[in-house]
């Protein structure tokens, strides 16, 4: 499965980009996503909405909102990763919290994972320490789950990276995700110890929104992650957005493949 | 009772961003080498005697007693604290270790309003500056509270998302904690959140149970029957249990708030509704659907209104060591009234939850039978909302 996240990777900086499953509803977010694909993205983050993502700014809180007021739950978001299988061999993984994927029972949820095609999972609130006992379950179905790098993790690198599997995501700032216009932190640094330990690659998100930063963390790091500046266009454009994500989408995967 | 992991059993842990990681291992260290330091614990001890007031008072409530015709009543007032609750206990311990740490500002949730007035006020004695997050359907509630939080000198941070209740003033505290590591500790109220929170918490909050046991072997020369106290997040319940969970014929009761019932979907009952989860950086009972999405919750009381419950509690609860009951607005509400008009006290909505199960197990007791209920904290931010449950139209 994994092989599929190590492809996006090869010869070039990914693109990565995430959008909430069900925002603002099924079949437009299946648009938006693959708007997405076919505008360049190597791999998409597929969102499970949560009712308390604590790790989210508010632009991704409000598409849980939306998401979940439309009648989003696992299974549709099972769905909806099926129907954009059915269209793409590039990566899928889910990112949600641990609650959701715990209650639907870890073995039901990487098994389908592995039947549909999801290639691993990414969940803020399940910390290296914590891995344990979801961890065999994912790797018995060939789902991986992706480790995230903070710029206070320090010491605690070593251990993450070693143990990667998928791809790293490595956390560019401190607080939640959301638009930022200055990434502040020593990420030359990070991926200099990142580097001397993981066996897989590494992908900053978190604050990044235009072309020029897509370019510039691309350049430190083997790919990007965009997700509130493009979950900001479907709140601003609602069911129409499609078409505004392909446009961004496009300018950031360009962005980061030059780089 | 945590292990090394901070697990009780199964539930605790310490599922929490990576972010969070290294800042909740270094209060793990700190906690360890001052909760030990006896410069520490003598400042801590001095805090308590001469600035909230401890000992509190261990009230035998003759009128009651005599009116319900069964066991012997005491109650533990930790009403009658500095700032009116068993919030100020924990709250100087923190903030202690805070000051410890070399950390400059503090944050922390609040629901009725208590743990952020005591944070505020062990704020401003430490020099420490002070965030409060509250729920803005709480802030509503609980305006006097806004504003006596302001007078301490706390920025009050209304919370509009979610159900705009106590579970999303934490996660907003969480959200500000992850982006202010370095120079903030989140001072969390209950005996919740990821490890060490709910030890930390517990011990601070086993001030009550420590002068409880001893002020009723003075006065009586024995143990208990019973010993009961309100849950929500469970600190004032886990200060009344700690020090008796070891004297297995103390009966432990924890009194949950049922709302309109736990039948009606309007509840905050999270023993007698919940099921297993992981939020808020523990493995616990959480009131939630079958995809895993946190259930709004619903009870009179802002204090109860959680819809999780401490890891140790559900543990204590696993193994048959601590009863839960669940009990709804309408009997707290009679409690409450029932309490001020026989023994003068007006008592938290919080608190009043256990002493309506008091008021159903005591005549059933015998005359040999002695029970302690904490009273939580004291009523005066209730009277109001009281009043308007009674349909009279009384405003702040």
């Amino acid at each position: 499965m994994s092989n599929r996240i190590a492809k996006a990777f090869e010869n070039k900086k990914a693109f990565v980009g995430f959008l909430t499953a069900g925002d603002p509803a099924f079949d437009a977010s299946y648009d938006n996503i693959m708007a997405l694909i076919n505008a360049g993205a190597d791999l998409v983050e597929i969102g499970i909405p949560f009712s308390d993502p604590i790790a989210e700014g508010p632009v991704i809180q409000g598409a849980d909102v939306r998401a979940l007021k439309g009648g989003m739950t696992t299974d549709r978001a099972f769905e909806l990763a099926a129907k954009v299988r059915s269209q793409t061999d590039i990566p899928l993984v889910f990112m949600t919290y641990l609650n959701p994927v715990f209650k639907y029972g870890y073995d039901r949820f990487f098994g389908k994972c592995a039947e549909i095609g999801v290639d691993g999972l990414i969940c803020p609130d399940m910390p290296f320490e914590e891995k344990q006992e979801a961890d065999g379950i994912a790797r018995s179905h060939g789902v991986s789950i992706i480790s995230m790098i903070a710029p206070t993790s320090e010491e605690r690198i070593k251990a993450i990276a070693e143990n990667a599997e998928g791809f790293l995501y490595i956390v560019s700032s401190l607080g939640v995700t959301g638009v930022r216009s200055e990434i502040k932190t020593d990420l030359s640094a990070i991926m200099e110890s990142v580097k001397k330990y993981s066996k897989v690659p590494a992908a900053i998100g978190f604050g990044i929104s235009s072309p020029e930063q897509a370019k510039k963390m691309s350049a430190l790091a083997d790919g990007v992650i965009v997700g509130s500046a493009l979950v900001r266009l479907v709140e601003k454009f609602g069911e129409n957005a499609a078409p505004e994500i392909g446009k961004l989408a496009k300018a950031l995967a360009d962005a980061a493949h030059g780089a | 009772m945590a292990n090394s992991k901070g697990r009780y059993g199964d539930f605790g842990g310490q599922y929490i961003p990576e972010t969070l990681m290294n800042e909740i291992h270094k209060l793990e260290d700190a906690y360890e080498h001052y909760s030990k330091d006896p410069e520490f614990i003598a400042e801590l001890d001095r805090l308590n005697r001469e600035y909230a007031g401890r000992p509190s008072l261990l009230y035998y409530a003759e009128k009651m007693t005599k009116d319900l015709g069964g066991a012997k009543i005491y109650f533990k007032r930790e009403d009658l604290n500095h700032t009116g609750s068993h919030k100020i206990n924990n709250v100087l311990g923190q903030c202690l270790l805070a000051k410890k740490m070399g950390k400059t500002r503090i944050i922390a949730e609040t629901g009725a309003g208590q743990h952020g007035v005591a944070a505020a006020t062990a704020a401003a004695l430490m020099g420490l500056e002070c965030e409060i997050f509250m729920g803005k359907e709480d802030t509503v509630r609980q305006a006097l509270n806004v504003y006596r939080m302001e007078l301490l000198g706390a920025k009050v941070n209304p919370v509009t998302t979610g159900t705009m209740t106590l579970k999303d003033a934490v996660n907003e505290a969480m959200r500000d904690w992850t982006s202010r590591v370095d120079d903030t500790l989140y001072v969390l109220g209950s005996v919740m959140g990821p490890h060490p929170f709910p030890m930390i918490v517990r011990d601070f909050q086993s001030v009550i149970s420590k002068e409880a046991r001893e002020q009723i072997l003075e006065k009586e020369g024995r143990l208990p029957t019973a010993v009961m106290a309100c849950v929500g997040g469970g600190s004032n319940a886990m200060g009344m249990f700690y020090n008796f969970i070891n004297d297995k014929d103390v009966r432990l009761i924890g009194c949950e708030a049922a709302g309109r019932g736990v039948d009606t979907g309007e509840t905050a009952a999270t023993i007698a509704t919940g099921t297993l989860g992981v939020f808020h950086g523990m493995k616990s009972l959480f009131c939630q659907n079958e995809y895993g999405q946190i259930a709004p919750v619903y009870s009179i009381s802002a204090g109860l209104d959680y819809p999780g419950i401490g890891p140790e509690h559900a543990y204590l609860h696993e193994i048959g060591r601590a009863e839960y009951v669940p009990v709804t607005d309408e009997e707290a509400v009679n409690a409450f009234e029932y309490i001020a008009k026989t023994e003068g006290i007006i008592c938290a909505i919080e608190s009043a939850h256990a002493v309506a199960h008091l008021m159903k197990i005591a005549p059933a007791m015998s005359k040999d039978d002695i029970i302690i209920c904490c009273l939580s904290g004291r009523g005066d931010k209730d009277v109001a909302a009281i009043a308007r449950y009674r349909g009279i139209d009384l405003h702040e």
